[in-house]
């Protein structure tokens, strides 16, 4: 068949077909790719970088570049799997990520990644960015602190004519992504619980919720991230 | 030459202390201070956070009694979230609650009891300090020692089931709880793996009071007058005046057992209690409103709750009870070193509770939170093991806390600490020229009887650190001993 080509991860060999990415092709056969800024269904951006492998020796990110016939690619070598790690250390220190009083504790992608990726403490020092809370919409708590500006919000979350609640404000070091406030004052709850569930840590708090999940029950408790994939 | 002693750091207790005894230039103790670097950001960080997360955030204050700060702060939010201010919660929210908090007394006052002070009654206050902790008691007493182990390992399992986690879980939330008690869970309180059952525990519990009450009647003199003052009482009971460690109304008797704080609403303890403020140390001096700060100083925790509670609603603790009320003629009991005897009473009634809860079907019940018209501002008081513990909160529309004040059971018990260090000083030190190392424990014994969690941040278990200086009226350092 012309549209089958085959890949071989860590030496396992792959039959996917072309027009997939490597992460799709990756997921579909059983072997997990750690992800942050991917959200399935929306084009990838590949800004986090944390699903970075090497191809035929050059570093790619897996979630935006598509399979070819014949790429040899490395996943889960020591180099790499200490590259994400150092990706996921720079996120912890770049915001106040607090687990033990975020109601995301458990559900949330950064602490589950750090747990599979064996991080104890970063290597980097903490920056204590002073960041806000917004409170004001009826729905929802934009928490600043806790911010890894995936973007994910920002591409999955819109009402019915498509338009955003979530944007990008600032620039530089000041960049941030914000809840608009208009559209922050009317969002329905369904879609506030969407956001709440679509980010991949707390920084979007559906009010009210609080910890209603019981440590046990929520989604990383019983096995680390990643293991709904490998088969 | 008058001079002052400092004892620092103070051993097993939970934290770090230093004493200050002050010798007139006769060497007669004048003055006793129990410095307490206490850690009170607690009420800063949850400003501007959302007010769910309290329960969750405050307990870190402290690795020992946590989940009393996790249920004061949910009862004070149970009346923010409008589900009333105590009795508004579902028989699953608040059986599950009160078995969590049942479970946590029982492991709070064990470890107190085995692990920090049983050496003081095995080997005596002037042991050597090599023999003084949990490893030289399983050497003279395996029994006692596997025993206390595993009662503390019990009580961590009945909060790992009901909170989620041994320690700092997130079981209550607002309104209730997260879960209820699963019948595998029951089954493996009730009737675990020996000695792992709820039967095992009361007995135990029993076997440990009779050890208690065996040293009492050959060191009656001692126990009786170390540390002995009068004092008025405060805690939490039943509105029948039943011992009610979760939830009650506030009442105070004095030293003849009069009411002086009359079964409040503890929503209004402003109304009743100011703390003031010295300048030599963090912690404040609550003391009733009423009475002023002369008068209204009280002690809270074991001793002061059946002093002031009418009786207690389990058969094999009530008993207890009857007898510990005879030994002082039903008047209030003042004898610091009868915190041990009322604590062991306490840790007898929690077995008792925790098995008759276990055995209660409601425990499985799928009804778990409730809600109503929100409000701004909820107190939440529940007795800590230590003592009374206050939590209060004030949030914003936005859900926001923008005010926390918390009144822990050590600030509660400051004043008592200093009398009984004082008293103390008074026994030992009069006329002493240095500090030796039976005087060192001796302050400590009377201070642990109160079983202070002094840091209620910091700790490292058994090994907690004693700091005394000895000074003369003019303020000088006479001598000084550190250990720890
Ligand atoms: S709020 Fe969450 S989903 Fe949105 S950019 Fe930040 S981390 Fe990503
Ligand atoms: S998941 Fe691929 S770059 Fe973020």
């Amino acid at each position: 068949m012309a549209d089958t080509i085959k890949i071989k991860i860590d030496g396992k060999e792959i039959i996917t077909s072309k027009g997939k990415t490597i992460l799709e092709a990756a997921t579909d056969n059983g072997v997990f790719i750690p992800t942050l800024c991917h959200f399935p269904g929306v084009p990838p951006k590949g800004s986090c970088r944390v699903c970075t492998v090497k191809v035929n020796n050059r570093f790619m990110t897996s979630c935006s570049t598509p399979a070819a016939d014949g790429m040899n690619i490395s996943n889960n070598h020591e180099e790499i799997v200490d590259y994400r790690k150092s990706i996921v250390e720079l996120l912890f220190v770049s915001g106040n990520h607090f687990c033990p009083a975020c109601e995301k504790s458990g559900n949330c992608e950064l602490q589950a990644l750090a747990y599979r990726l064996g991080m104890l403490v970063p290597r980097f020092p903490f920056s204590f960015p002073k960041k806000a809370v917004d409170a004001s919409s009826p729905k929802i708590i934009k928490e600043q602190n806790r911010c890894i500006l995936c973007k994910r919000c920002i591409k999955t979350i819109k009402d019915k004519e498509g338009k955003r609640y979530f944007a990008f404000s600032h620039r530089g070091n000041q960049l941030e992504v914000i809840l608009d406030k208009q559209m922050g004052n009317t969002i329905s709850d369904k879609l506030a619980k969407q956001a709440m569930e679509n980010c991949p840590v707390g920084s979007i708090i559906y009010k009210g919720k609080g910890f209603s999940d019981p440590i046990g029950k929520r989604k990383y408790d019983k096995k680390p991230i990643g293991s709904h994939i490998e088969k | 030459m008058s001079k002052k002693i400092t004892i620092e750091p103070v051993t097993r207790v939970e934290g770090h202390g230093k004493v200050t005894i002050k010798l007139d230039d006769l060497g007669r103790v004048t003055e006793s201070r129990l410095h307490i670097v206490e850690f009170r950001g607690f009420e800063r960080f949850v400003q501007g956070r959302p007010y769910w997360e309290a329960p969750v955030l405050v307990q870190r204050l402290c690795g020992i009694c946590p989940v009393s700060h996790h249920l004061a702060a949910a009862k004070a939010l149970d009346v923010i979230v409008g589900a009333g201010t105590g009795e508004g919660l579902t028989v699953t929210g608040e059986k599950v609650r009160r078995l969590m908090h049942y479970g946590q007394f029982f492991q709070s006052h064990v470890l107190h009891f085995f692990h920090l002070s049983s050496p003081d009654f095995l080997f005596g206050i002037d042991a050597a300090p090599e023999l003084r902790n949990i490893i030289a008691v399983a050497q003279e007493n395996k029994d006692l020692a596997y025993q206390g182990i595993m009662m503390r390992k019990y009580g961590q399992e009945v909060i790992a089931a009901t909170a989620g986690k041994k320690v700092h879980g997130t079981g209550a939330i607002p309104g209730g709880v997260n879960k209820n008690l699963t019948l595998a869970e029951r089954d493996n309180l009730l009737k675990g793996p020996d000695p792992m059952s709820a039967d095992k525990m009361v007995e135990w519990s029993l076997g440990a009071l009779d050890f208690f009450k065996h040293y009492h009647k050959n060191n009656q003199q001692m126990v009786d007058n170390y540390a002995s003052f009068p004092s008025n009482h405060l805690s939490l009971v039943r509105k029948d005046g039943a011992l009610d460690i979760y939830h009650g109304v506030l009442r105070a008797v004095d030293n003849e057992g009069r009411r002086i704080l009359n079964d409040v609403d503890y929503q209004d303890y402003n109304n009743y209690i100011e703390e003031e403020v010295r300048n030599w140390t963090y912690m404040k001096f609550p003391y009733l409103k009423e009475y002023g700060r002369e008068k209204g100083w009280y002690r809270v925790g074991p001793l002061a709750r059946l002093n002031v509670c009418d009786f207690i609603p389990t058969p094999l603790a009530q008993k207890e009870f009857e007898e510990f009320k005879a030994y002082t003629k039903g008047k209030p009991n003042g004898m610091s070193l009868h915190y041990h005897w009322a604590r062991l009473i306490e840790v007898l009634h929690s077995a008792e509770v925790m098995r008759d809860l276990l055995n209660d079907p409601d425990l499985q019940g799928n009804d778990l939170v409730v809600k109503g018209a929100r409000q701004g501002e909820g107190v939440g008081v529940i007795e800590a093991p230590r003592g009374t513990l206050f939590h209060h909160y004030k949030v914003d529309d936005n859900d926001l806390i923008t005010m926390a004040n918390l009144i822990v059971s050590t600030t509660n018990n400051n004043e008592p600490m200093n009398r009984a260090v004082n008293a103390t000083a008074k026994a030992f030190m009069n006329g002493k020229q240095e500090i030796t190392e039976p005087m060192m424990n001796a302050v400590e014994v009377a201070i642990r009887a109160y079983d202070p969690c002094l840091s209620c941040a910091t700790h490292a278990l058994g090994q907690m650190p004693l700091e005394v200086t000895l000074m003369n009226e003019q303020d000088e350092i006479i001598d000084q001993k550190i250990k720890g």
